[in-house]
Formats: C-alpha cells, sequence, structure tokens
C-alpha cells in the first residue's frame, strides 16, 4: 500500500538546505572574485561605466542623450545613472539576478494554477491523479508577490530604466533644456506613474502588480479549500464551482499574464517593445512550469508515491512538455523575424545588444539548442516520452534553459556589457529553488498527493493512450 | 479453386468481452488472424500482440526529406541561380528560409505519412473491400481464425472456445483469393 501523504522527510530538508547554502557560498565568491567587485574601487572607473551602460542602453537607438556632457550632468544633478553607475558590479548584478530569479519562479507558481485551471475548464479526466501537484506549486505566489514588491522598493532604480526621474521634465529648473529628457519614455509615462507626473511614484505600475498577485492569491485560495472540502465530503458539487472558478481565473490569468511579462521584464527596455512579448514570457513560463510538474511527478513516483500514475499519464506530460517548447519556438522565432526582416532600428536594436553582442550571442544560441533541439530531438519518440530517465533529463534541460531565456530577456537591458555569467548567477538560482522547491513540498505534504473524492478518478484510471 | 481460405468468425457485439476474448483465445493458443471492428476499440492492438507501427518512422523521414529538400531549393534559387538583395540581408540569409523549410517539413511529413499508410494498409480507390461480414460497418466486431493457419487445432474446439469467450454467433467462412 503505497503512501497517500507526501513524506516531507528531514533527509529531503537537509538536502535543501544544503542546495540554499551551497547557493550562498557560491554567491559569496561571485563577489569576491576580481570579476565581480573591480568596480566598486574607485569614482573615475564608476563614471566610465556610466557611459557604457549608456551606450550599450536603449539610448543607442534613439536619441536625445548626448553622451559626452549627460554624464557629467547626471553626476551633478545627483540623480539616477550616477548612482547606478557607482553601485554597479556585483551587487548590481546581484540586484538583477534577483529580479531575473523572482520572476522566472513567480512564473512557475502561476502556471500551476494556470495548469490546474485549465483541467477543470476543460473538463480533463486524465490528470486527476497529478492535480495537487500543480496546486502545491501555487503556494509560492504568496512569497513570490511579497517578494516582488519588496524587490521593486529596495533594487527598482537599478532594474528599470524609467524610474529615473530625471528622464522626464522637459527644462531644467533653471529654464535649461534639461539634457536627459527622453521623448519616448516620457511619452510612455502614464502606463507606469498614472495618476501621479512622471517621476514621482509609479502608483499605476505598482497597483497592478498587487492587484494582479492578490487576485492570482484570492483564486488560488478558493481552488484549494474547494478542492481539500471535496476531499472531506466528496460529490460532485465541488467539481462544478471549481469549473466557474478556474474559468473566471483564466480569463484573469489571460490578461494579467501578459500586462505582467510588460511590466516586469519589457518595461526594462523601456524604448523598444514587442506585440508579442505577452505569449512569449507566457510560453517560456508554461513550458518550465509542465517542466517542473513532470519532474516532480516522475520522482514522486520513483520514490513509491502515486502508484496509479502510469506511463500513459507521463506519456501525456512528455507530450505537453514536447509540443510547448515547440510552442515556445514558435513564438521566440516569430518574434526574432519580423525584428530581424523589417530591420527597424528601434526595434532591432533588442537583437543587436543580444545576437551581434560577443557576452550574449553564445547564451542566445545556446538557449536556440537548449530549449528547441534538445527536447525536440529527445523527446520526438513515443519511448522517450513513457521512460522517467528521458523525462528527468529533458525537464531539467528545460528548466535550466527558461532560466537562461529570462536571464537573456533581462541582463542586456540592465547590465549591457558588464553583464555576465558566473557562480553569481548559478548562486542565485539555487538558493530560489532550493526556497521554492521546499515550499512547493512542504505545501504537498500537507494534503492528499491524490484528490480522493475527484469525480473524474475513474477517467483517469482507464486512461490509455 | 485455386486459392481458398478457410475462416471460423467469431461474432462479439461488445467491446469489453471482444477484449477479454482475445486473451482468452491467444492463451489458448490460438492464431487470431484479425479483428475487425466498427470503431476503434482501445487496447485491442495490445492484446492482439501487435507489433508497433513503423509509419513514425516513415514520418520522420519524410520530414527530414522536406527539410533538405526546401533547404536546397531555397539557398539554390536564392543564393546560385539568381542572386538577389532582399531587405539588404545576405543572399543565403537562413532565417528568411526558415517559415518555407518548416512548412515544406510539414507538408512531406504529413503527405507523406498518409501515402505510406495507404500503401502499407493496401488501400485504393478502385480496391473491393472484401468484407467477411457485413455487420462489421454496423454493430458486431468479428473475429476472423484462419483454419490452416492453426493446423493442428480442431475446428469444433476452436469454435467452442469462441462461444465460451463470448461469441453471440460462430460461423464458418470460405473466401476465394
Amino acid at each position: 500500500m503505497a503512501k497517500e501523504i507526501f513524506d516531507f522527510t528531514a533527509g529531503l530538508k537537509k538536502k535543501l538546505t544544503i542546495a540554499f547554502v551551497v547557493g550562498a557560498v557560491l554567491l559569496l565568491i561571485g563577489a569576491m572574485l576580481p570579476s565581480g567587485g573591480h568596480h566598486e574601487e574607485g569614482g573615475d572607473h564608476g563614471s566610465d561605466h556610466v557611459e557604457n551602460t549608456h551606450g550599450t542602453d536603449d539610448h543607442a537607438a534613439a536619441d536625445s542623450h548626448d553622451e559626452g556632457h549627460g554624464n557629467a550632468l547626471a553626476e551633478a544633478s545627483g540623480e539616477g545613472d550616477a548612482e547606478a553607475g557607482h553601485g554597479g558590479g556585483w551587487f548590481k548584478r546581484f540586484k538583477i539576478d534577483f529580479w531575473i530569479n523572482n520572476v522566472y519562479f513567480t512564473g512557475l507558481a502561476i502556471i500551476g494554477l494556470f495548469f490546474f485551471a485549465i483541467q477543470y475548464a476543460a473538463q480533463a479526466g486524465w490528470s486527476a491523479y497529478i492535480l495537487r501537484i500543480p496546486l502545491a506549486m501555487s503556494h509560492w505566489i504568496l512569497p513570490a508577490g511579497i517578494l516582488m514588491v519588496i524587490t521593486y522598493f529596495l533594487f527598482g532604480h537599478d532594474i528599470f530604466h524609467w524610474t529615473h526621474s530625471d528622464l522626464y521634465p522637459q527644462l531644467l529648473e533653471n529654464g535649461q533644456p534639461n539634457p536627459h529628457y527622453d521623448s519616448i519614455i516620457a511619452g510612455k509615462q502614464a502606463y507606469f506613474f498614472w495618476p501621479l507626473e512622471g517621476g514621482s511614484f509609479p502608483i499605476f505600475f505598482i497597483l497592478r502588480m498587487v492587484i494582479f498577485f492578490g487576485a492570482w492569491y484570492l483564486l488560488f485560495r478558493k481552488l484549494r479549500s474547494l478542492s481539500l472540502a471535496e476531499d472531506e465530503l466528496g460529490g460532485d458539487s465541488y467539481w462544478f464551482k471549481m469549473r466557474k472558478v478556474s474559468a473566471v481565473f483564466l480569463v484573469i490569468f489571460a490578461v494579467s499574464s501578459s500586462v505582467s511579462a510588460w511590466d516586469w521584464i519589457m518595461s526594462i527596455d523601456t524604448h523598444w517593445f514587442s506585440t508579442m512579448f505577452g505569449w512569449y514570457v507566457f510560453a517560456s513560463w508554461f513550458v518550465s512550469g509542465l517542466a517542473f510538474i513532470t519532474l516532480v511527478t516522475v520522482l514522486l513516483k520513483e520514490a513509491g508515491y502515486l502508484p496509479q500514475v502510469t506511463a500513459n499519464h507521463l506519456h501525456d506530460l512528455g507530450k505537453f512538455v514536447f509540443a510547448f517548447s515547440i510552442f515556445w519556438t514558435y513564438v521566440w522565432f516569430s518574434q526574432f523575424l519580423l525584428i530581424y526582416y523589417a530591420n527597424i532600428p528601434e526595434e532591432s536594436v533588442y537583437f543587436v545588444e543580444r545576437f551581434l553582442s560577443d557576452h550574449y550571442s553564445p547564451f542566445f544560441f545556446a538557449n536556440i539548442v537548449i530549449n528547441f533541439f534538445l527536447p525536440f530531438l529527445v523527446l520526438m519518440t513515443r519511448d522517450a516520452k513513457r521512460l522517467n530517465v528521458f523525462l528527468k533529463l529533458v525537464c531539467v534541460i528545460v528548466l535550466v534553459g527558461h532560466w537562461l531565456d529570462f536571464y537573456l530577456m533581462m541582463t542586456p537591458g540592465t547590465l549591457g556589457a558588464e553583464g555576465k555569467f558566473g557562480l553569481t548567477e548559478v548562486g542565485m538560482y539555487m538558493m530560489f529553488g532550493s526556497v521554492f522547491v521546499f515550499v512547493v513540498l512542504s505545501a504537498l505534504s500537507k494534503f492528499n498527493l491524490v484528490p480522493k473524492n475527484h469525480p473524474m478518478l475513474p477517467e483517469a484510471k482507464h486512461h490509455h493512450i | 479453386m485455386s486459392d481458398s481460405k478457410n475462416y471460423i468468425l467469431g461474432v462479439y457485439d461488445d467491446e469489453d468481452v471482444l477484449l477479454k476474448a482475445v486473451g482468452k483465445i491467444r492463451g489458448a493458443g490460438i492464431k487470431i488472424d484479425e479483428v475487425y471492428s466498427p470503431f476503434p476499440v482501445h487496447g485491442l492492438d495490445e492484446e492482439l500482440g501487435y507489433k508497433r507501427s513503423r509509419l513514425p518512422i516513415a514520418a520522420f523521414m519524410f520530414g527530414a526529406l522536406g527539410t533538405t529538400l526546401a533547404l536546397v531549393m531555397q539557398i539554390w534559387m536564392l543564393g546560385v541561380d539568381w542572386p538577389m538583395i532582399i531587405g539588404g540581408k545576405n543572399h543565403v540569409a537562413l532565417p528568411d528560409f526558415v517559415p518555407v523549410t518548416f512548412e515544406l517539413t510539414v507538408l512531406l511529413a504529413a503527405f507523406g505519412m498518409v501515402g505510406t499508410f495507404f500503401v502499407s494498409s493496401d488501400l485504393k480507390p478502385w480496391k473491393k473491400p472484401n468484407l467477411l461480414d457485413i455487420r462489421i460497418t454496423d454493430d458486431k466486431h468479428i473475429m476472423a481464425i484462419d483454419l490452416s493457419k492453426n493446423g493442428a487445432m480442431a475446428e469444433d474446439v476452436i469454435s467452442s472456445t469462441l462461444k465460451d469467450s463470448g461469441a453471440v454467433e460462430v460461423n464458418n467462412k470460405q473466401v476465394e483469393e
């Protein structure tokens, strides 16, 4: 008789703690390595690097900035870029990495809820055994939301160029034209600062962040309590209620996932925009979420849980990972091809920073190989989707690969030529990952692994492909 | 009567009974020639012990052929035969070729798979179907057992095994080839 409730053993907790500590140690080593900290040595160095960020930033495209005197004035006004310059180096990398990981793991959490909701909305039966895994993933929504708001207030100034208040006034206080005035960003100010003036407190931006996390969290609590009540009381009335709540969540998610992708990621490259960006980020989130669900399912099965899950269920999960790897590639390539083909400077600067930069082009190509060719070729055959070893391999590849995708979305726009990939990044990923897995597993140990009165259980039992 | 085959046909009216019957009959050492049913019965191919279809391999080969053809065609046309500058890109600009390559890969994989399926299962418009029992187009499942392939087994043993396994009728049929 297999256990019905996941046992979050002390040994497992110890392993996750070790992973966290190793991550922290790597982070610290990363800070002490010469490539990490040398920017903090002197003021001169700092100002050089203000120019650097300017050259590689979106400003290269359309420009009211003159780099030479822009720098001097930034120092004089004591606002904005100068500060970013001095606080640069390793600490800035730390801030950006923190944001990258937070956005990535937020994605995993909301994809958990999205997957859960879609099963109800689509009246899917095959997935009834594994529904508690995505549900457990969404327990990260609340910590992620809190971290997101805190991170914005602590590090937002280094992450988002649009937070710099000197970009908005057309004239300086003494009546001279403001050399930092950026007409493109000023044109977008309402999106961040409404109803206030540009450069003040970004009420609209913060409001969206809070409302999205609030809505996701409330709907998550609602679905969770319905699902757990069903365990106790049975009957199909809970299933019908959950279908309704799921449908509401899916509508909200459709809008909020896109808008949060613009807010948290696309606004880093403030001048640039892509109408496909919401889809692109969603695809990246979704395939990593699916990989995480599959990986946990396979590992639980190997640990002796979920005896009801057969190769048929794994096959469907494998198909999901396979198909959505292709979907991600499709969206990613569509975005790239249109911009590459039209070759409009304001648009193509995004890929110039990535594709044509010595720094990022290896990652740019690795991104396609890891996230498209590997899952595509490894999971192509039927057997591979039914064997644990291939599923585990691909899921780990996809989880790491899509982290890299988020790294590529956010680093060039913030760190530019200083962006690096090293122990700092690996350490931060490990720290975040171990905390996330800890939260998910402890949530998973609090309820039945299989929703025991789910009306679709017989269908899941006879699932055969 | 150059070539004729003697079949024993077990008629079943329920797919669950049929599925169990297949296991029983194969367990009794009788070779089943084929099972005909009006709709797909899940798990029947496994019960019958059929090997996995090799159609996916054909699909992959045709897909790879499509990829190759598409790339060769575009590189030759736009790079060799009639080089043109389009949008200031190189003559052979691979990203531009991806949509066409993708489409031809899918097209050839799909057509190739359908064609392979028709050829391998001998389907053609002028084919006269040789129905062992007209009711397989309606609501009955027919299990056909070729007597010549069950040489040692007596006919009445096979008939009674079929009956025991839940067949509603057992018929004999001789087919001219």
